[in-house]
C-alpha cells in the first residue's frame, strides 16, 4: 500500500492562555491518502482549525505524531520546516488573505517567489494558472476590484501555483454564497486533484459534502468517524 | 520579496505619507535648528574670521571673548613689535560708540579703528569707495547692512521706506562729525550692530577719553615662525594674552556656549524634533506593520523566513527614512537659501548632514525594531483565525 500523505497518531494540543488551559485536540488519529479530497467537518470549536494548522506545519502539537509525506515537522529545524512548507503545502483561507496592494497575478506568484523563483518565471507560471481558474483576463486587477468568488479563485491559483503535494483549506466557501461556493468546489476538484495531490478541506457547509472522497467528523477534539462518501 | 515589501508600503497611502511626513519633520528640525545655531555661533567670532591677515591676536589677559574689550596702553604695541619672530604688529581699536541719527535717535555702533599708516584689518569687501578713502578727513566706512537698516535716514515721505546711508552723508559719532567715504560688506555679528571703520587715531578721538584705548594688537608672524610658537614668545615677553586666530575664535565660541542659554535652547529644539519625529514615524510605522500582521503571517505560513521578513521591514524603514531625510534636508536648504539676505543666521556644513542623518537612522531603526520584534514573534497559525 502507498504511504499516506498525512498520518496523525494520538495528536494532542492544549492552548495555554495563561489563566486557563483549553484542550483543543485530545488524541486525534487520521490518515489522508494521496490523491484524495478529505473533508474535516464538525461543530464550531471542535478543533478543526487546530488540526489542519498542525498538519500544515504552522502549529506544533504537544503530543503524538503527525507525519506529512513521511516526515514529522517536530523533527525539523525552523529552516527545514519553512522550506518544507514552501515546497509542499498550499493554503486556502476563509478570508482569502490576498495582499491588497498586489495584483491578482502578483498574488498568485508569491509562493514561487518565496521558493526563490525569478519574478519573470513566477509571473509567467502565475498567468497560466490564473487562466486555468478562469481569471486570465483579470490578472491585472487588485483584490479589491474582484468579487468574493473571484478572490477565492485567485487564492486557489496561489495555493496551486507551486505544485504542492498537499493543500489545506479552512472554510473556503464560508464567505461565499451557495452558488459561488459550489463553483469554487467544482474548480477545486477539477484542477486541484491532479498529480496525486491531496486536499484537506475544513468546512461546516453540508451542501459541499458531496465533493469529498471521505469525510472525517470531529467533535470535542476527537475524530468520531470517517466515512467514504456515498457509503454510509 | 523586496518589491512586495515596497508595494505593501506604498499600498497604504495614508500611512505612507504619515511616516514620511513625521520623518521629514524630524529631519527638518534636526537640520535647520542646528544650522541656525551654527550660524549664530559663527557670528560670535565673525569679527575675528573676517580678518584673515593677522596670525596672532594680542590682548589683555582677562579678555574672555572678542567683544570683551579690556584696553591696553598704547606702549604695549611697541613691546609686541620687539618680540622676535614678529613680522609686523598693528594696533586695532574696537569699541561701542553711540551714533546720533538724523531723527535724533541714538544707535550703538561697533567702531573699528585701523592702523593709520597701513589700514590693516579693514573690511575685505568694499561695495562703494576704497579703503584708502579713510585718509580723508573725518572719513568712516559703514557696513552695508547697517547703512540700509539701523543707520538709515528717515523716509523722505512719511510712511515711505527709510533711505540708506550713502557715501557723502555725515553722521555724529559720540558728538564728533564723521563723513561716510565708503560702504563695505561685513559678516553680521552676534548683536547685528552697525560696523563703522575708521583710522586708529580718529577712532580714539571719537571714543570717550580714557587712559587706555588699544583693544588688540594684530600680529603677523615672520615666514617660518609658527603662530603657535609666536603666541608663546609674546606671552613670555609681554605678559599679555596672545592667541592664534583659531584659538581666539574657539575661546569666543566657548564663552558663548558656556555663558548663554543658546546651546540649551537649540538642544531642546533638536531633542523635541527628534522625539516628536520618532513618535510620529515610529507610531505610524508600527501601526502599519500591525495592520499588515496578517499578511506577514500569510507569508510566514507560505514559507517566508523571519530573515526575509526582517529584511522587508528594514527596506521599508530605509525607504521612508531616505525620503523623509531627503525632504527634510531639502526643505532646510530651501529655507537657508530663502533667508540668505535676511538677518537670520544660517550655516550648513556637511557635518550637519551626518548629524541629522544619524538622527533619522536612529528613528528608523527604532521604528523598524518595534515592528520586527512583533513580526518575528508572530505565530503563522494566526492565518486561519478570522
Ligand atoms: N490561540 C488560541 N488560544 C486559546 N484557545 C484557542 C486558540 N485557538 C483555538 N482555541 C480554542 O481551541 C478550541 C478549538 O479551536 P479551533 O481549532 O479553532 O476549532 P474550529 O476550527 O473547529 O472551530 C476552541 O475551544 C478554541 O476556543
Ligand atoms: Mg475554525
Amino acid at each position: 500500500m502507498q504511504e499516506p500523505a498525512v498520518l496523525c497518531r494520538a495528536v494532542a494540543k492544549t492552548y495555554d492562555t495563561g489563566e486557563t488551559q483549553v484542550p483543543a485536540l485530545r488524541g486525534v488519529d487520521l490518515e489522508v491518502h494521496p490523491g484524495e479530497l478529505l473533508m474535516l467537518v464538525g461543530p464550531s470549536g471542535c478543533g478543526k482549525t487546530t488540526l489542519i494548522s498542525i498538519i500544515a506545519g504552522i502549529l506544533d502539537q504537544d503530543a503524538g505524531s503527525c507525519r506529512v509525506f513521511g516526515r514529522d515537522f517536530l523533527h525539523m529545524n525552523t529552516r527545514e520546516k519553512l522550506e518544507y512548507r514552501a515546497r509542499n503545502i498550499g493554503f486556502v483561507f476563509q478570508a482569502f488573505n490576498l495582499l491588497p496592494p498586489l495584483t491578482a497575478l502578483e498574488n498568485v506568484a508569491v509562493p514561487l517567489i518565496i521558493n526563490g523563483a525569478a519574478r519573470r518565471t513566477a509571473l509567467g507560471r502565475a498567468q497560466e494558472i490564473l487562466e486555468r481558474v478562469g481569471l486570465g483576463e483579470r490578472s491585472r486587477s487588485l483584490p479589491a476590484q474582484l468579487s468574493g468568488g473571484q478572490q477565492q479563485r485567485v487564492a486557489i491559483a496561489r495555493a496551486l501555483v507551486h505544485n504542492p503535494r498537499l493543500v489545506v483549506c479552512d472554510e473556503p466557501t464560508s464567505s461565499l454564497d451557495h452558488e459561488t461556493g459550489h463553483k469554487v468546489m467544482e474548480l477545486m476538484r477539477e484542477i486541484a486533484m491532479a498529480h496525486d495531490r491531496s486536499l484537506v478541506i475544513v468546512t461546516h457547509d453540508p451542501r459541499i459534502f458531496a465533493f469529498a472522497d471521505r469525510i472525517a467528523r470531529m467533535d470535542d477534539g476527537h475524530i468520531d468517524s470517517v466515512t467514504t462518501n456515498g457509503v454510509p | 520579496m523586496y518589491r512586495i515589501a515596497l508595494q505593501m508600503l506604498m499600498g497604504d497611502r495614508g500611512k505612507y505619507f504619515g511616516i514620511v511626513m513625521g520623518l521629514t519633520f524630524a529631519s527638518l528640525i534636526m537640520t535647520q535648528q542646528p544650522a541656525i545655531f551654527l550660524g549664530l555661533m559663527a557670528r560670535s567670532y565673525s569679527f575675528i574670521s573676517d580678518l584673515p591677515l593677522p596670525d596672532v591676536w594680542v590682548m589683555d589677559e582677562k579678555v574672555q571673548f572678542v567683544d570683551d574689550i579690556k584696553p591696553l596702553q598704547d606702549t604695549e604695541l611697541y613691546r609686541v613689535r620687539g618680540v622676535a619672530g614678529v613680522d609686523w604688529a598693528m594696533p586695532l581699536y574696537k569699541g561701542l560708540l553711540k551714533a546720533r541719527l538724523a531723527n535724533g535717535m541714538f544707535q550703538t555702533c561697533i567702531v573699528v579703528g585701523l592702523d593709520d599708516a597701513t589700514l590693516t584689518g579693514g573690511p575685505a569687501l568694499m561695495l562703494e569707495g576704497r579703503l584708502e578713502d579713510l585718509r580723508r578727513s573725518d572719513g568712516v566706512i559703514v557696513d552695508t547692512d547697517g547703512a540700509r537698516e539701523k543707520l538709515a535716514k528717515p523716509p523722505a515721505t512719511p510712511g515711505g521706506k527709510p533711505v540708506p546711508l550713502k557715501v557723502g552723508d555725515t553722521l555724529e559719532l559720540n558728538d564728533h562729525r564723521a563723513v561716510v567715504v565708503g560702504i563695505a560688506k561685513v559678516t553680521r555679528t552676534f548683536q547685528s550692530q552697525p560696523v563703522v571703520y575708521t583710522t586708529y587715531s580718529r577712532a580714539t578721538r571719537f571714543a570717550p577719553r580714557e587712559r587706555k584705548l588699544l583693544s588688540f594688537v594684530l600680529v603677523k608672524a615672520q615666514p617660518g615662525v609658527a603662530p603657535q610658537e609666536l603666541t608663546r614668545r609674546i606671552r613670555q615677553a609681554t605678559g599679555l594674552a596672545a592667541y592664534t586666530r583659531e584659538q581666539f575664535q574657539k575661546i569666543t565660541i566657548d564663552y558663548f556656549l558656556k555663558n548663554t542659554g543658546i546651546p540649551i535652547n537649540f538642544g531642546i529644539s533638536v531633542t523635541l524634533g527628534f522625539i516628536v519625529g520618532a513618535a510620529i514615524a515610529g507610531q505610524t510605522f508600527y501601526n502599519f506593520t500591525q495592520e499588515n500582521l496578517r499578511h506577514f503571517g500569510v507569508l510566514k505560513a507560505m514559507g517566508a523566513s523571519n530573515g526575509t521578513l526582517l529584511k522587508m521591514i528594514l527596506l521599508q524603514a530605509a525607504v521612508v527614512g531616505s525620503i523623509g531625510y531627503g525632504l527634510g534636508v531639502g526643505l532646510t536648504s530651501v529655507f537657508g537659501y530663502a533667508m540668505r539676505h535676511s538677518i537670520l543666521a544660517f550655516k550648513f556644513p556637511w557635518q550637519l548632514l551626518l548629524f541629522s542623518g544619524a538622527g533619522i537612522t536612529l528613528i528608523c531603526m527604532f521604528a523598524a525594531l518595534l515592528s520586527i520584534v512583533k513580526v518575528i514573534r508572530l505565530e503563522p497559525a494566526i492565518v486561519f483565525k478570522s
